[in-house]
């Protein structure tokens, strides 16, 4: 990979949260770098500093040692753990949240936004409010809210926790799907091993708290196929086996 | 059981439970008045629902009954609008400045437990014996409680729609116009209902302290003279106005709501 398609690049970077009686020490010496359509995956037991790591590239968390290269006009969109949908508003107002604050509302962002609900099922549900569509929905309106930015790096935060195993599989194919069409590099964030080998393309291991990057997999599976497809694959799980090892239990 | 017997047993319940309220309502009217005029109880202290009613036509023919009535409204709603208007400007301003909240929050807390007449006679003193200070009695009776009821909810809006918000470069001002505002809705409403009655409960408490005109000053000026017809038609007019000050503002949030 050459140096043009580096994107985001994360040198020694350290995080502590401070209380009064404490000082709670959560990440040290983080390095890795995120190239254009990486897919790169993040897991590590919880409570270990991957949120805060998501945190902190989306801006979100701003006291931290260390030093982050962003790629000039980089755009960063950052889908949380719960879906956080508005029940006030309908799912097109929903979708349209980000676009409003940012003034970026117009008639070509609309279209954009009314084509992936269309795209991705949800559009006769545009004028339904929140609580009339199942989890998966929710999900996905969420991802749709995202996108809607048009990001260049989408920072996933266990996108798929809120859904029952059965459900988790077909969204996190629905949602793979999603991501390869739109062509974006991805950091995903996860606790479960099978669905970072089934959809990254890097892993990192993270330690306990003060986590480190204990170590970084590259995963050679087909890119092609849906993630439930992939996990039917021979080598995926030598990858689960060489993964399980490596986290702190 | 059937759809239809369902509604209908629901609308009988309906029609029982309203009849038997205007029939328990109509019977003490009654009984009060025949009390009364069979010399039972002392219509000199208890007045009587025809003495009430005769007191009314004189205020009426006096041309003063809309006069108090109007008065009495004019300041309970000019209290209330002061009131609710403020309360929600200064619960938004602290709670944009957290730091200035912790700061007057224990001064909040002992100017609520405070019981606020207190301050009326320093408020006569400071704004003179008048309207003025009919209304600010009424605004501090009231307002605290409001400013308190609308931070609380604000504070308590869920943090991960705030983060959310944040995750799209939202300003404080974002947050507030887009999830503050809107998801606390209910509360803001709830705490307009609750203002409306404390307005008109400051409002009497002021007429009691300093007055020329109003319900207030008809009750208390009825109670120093010993004239109880005066008195009860007072609190008869208030029963009315509270009701209908209540329902109104029922009626508004319930078509703003919409
Ligand atoms: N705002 C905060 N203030 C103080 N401590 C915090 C804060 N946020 C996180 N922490 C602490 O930092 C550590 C890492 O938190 P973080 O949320 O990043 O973990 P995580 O890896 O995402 O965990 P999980 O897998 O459970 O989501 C935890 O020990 C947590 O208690
Ligand atoms: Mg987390």
């Amino acid at each position: 990979m050459n140096l043009t398609n580096e994107l985001i690049s994360i040198n020694e970077l350290n995080k502590s949260y401070y209380s009064i009686n404490n000082e709670t020490k959560t990440l040290s010496n983080i390095s890795f770098k995120l190239y254009k359509n990486d897919f790169l995956g993040i897991i590590g037991p919880s409570g270990c500093g991957k949120s805060t790591i998501l945190n902190i590239l989306s801006g979100l968390i701003s006291d931290y040692s260390g030093k982050i290269n962003k790629k000039k006009d980089l755009k960063i969109g950052y889908m949380l753990q719960e879906d956080a949908l508005f029940p006030w508003l309908t799912i097109y107002e929903n979708t349209i949240l980000g676009l409003k604050i940012n003034k970026k509302l117009d008639t070509n962002s609309k279209k954009y936004v009314l084509n992936l609900l269309k795209k991705y099922n949800l559009f006769e549900f545009k004028d339904k409010y929140p609580y009339e569509l199942s989890g998966g929905m929710k999900q996905r309106v969420a991802l749709i809210r995202t996108l809607a930015l048009k990001p260049d790096i989408l920072l996933l935060d266990e996108p798929f926790s809120a859904l029952d195993a059965q459900t988790r599989l077909s969204v996190s194919d629905d949602i793979y799907n999603i991501i390869k069409n739109e062509n974006k590099t991805i950091i995903l964030v996860t606790h479960n091993i099978e669905e970072a080998i089934s959809m990254c393309n890097r892993i990192i291991i993270l330690t306990k708290r003060p986590s480190t990057i204990k170590n970084i997999y590259n995963i050679e599976l087909d890119n092609n196929i849906k993630p439930t497809e992939k996990r039917k694959l021979n080598n995926f799980n030598y990858y689960y086996d060489l993964i399980w090892r490596q986290i702190d239990k | 059981m059937t759809y239809n017997n369902y509604i209908k047993k629901t609308k009988r319940n309906k029609r029982i439970i309203l009849f038997s309220q205007l029939f328990i309502l109509i019977t003490l009217i009654f009984l009060w008045q025949y009390l009364a005029s069979n010399n039972y109880i002392n219509s000199f202290i208890t007045s009587s629902p025809k003495n009430i009613i005769i007191t009314l036509i004189n205020l009426y023919k006096q041309n003063n009954l809309f006069i108090h009535i109007f008065i009495t409204l004019k300041e309970t709603i000019i209290a209330f609008l002061i009131t609710s208007i403020f309360s929600i400007i200064i619960s938004v301003i602290l709670y944009s400045h957290k730091l200035l909240y912790k700061i007057i929050e224990p001064f909040l807390v002992l100017l609520n437990s405070l019981p606020k007449v207190a301050l009326g006679p320093i408020i006569i003193i400071w704004l003179g014996a008048n309207q003025k200070s009919i209304i600010m009695i009424s605004i501090l009776i009231s307002i605290i409680i409001s400013i308190e009821t609308i931070y609380n909810a604000f504070e308590n809006t869920d943090k991960l729609k705030i983060k959310l918000l944040k995750t799209f470069n939202a300003s404080k001002k974002d947050i507030l116009y887009y999830l503050i505002i809107p998801s606390n809705k209910k509360t803001i409403f709830s705490s307009l209902k609750i203002n409306i009655s404390m307005c008109l409960i400051g409002v009497i408490t002021g007429e009691f302290l300093t007055s020329k005109a109003g319900i207030g000053y008809l009750i208390l000026y009825g109670s120093q003279v010993f004239n109880l017809n005066l008195v009860m038609s007072g609190i008869f007019l208030l029963m009315i106005i509270s009701f209908t000050l209540y329902k109104l503002v029922n009626l508004i949030i319930k078509n703003s709501s919409k």
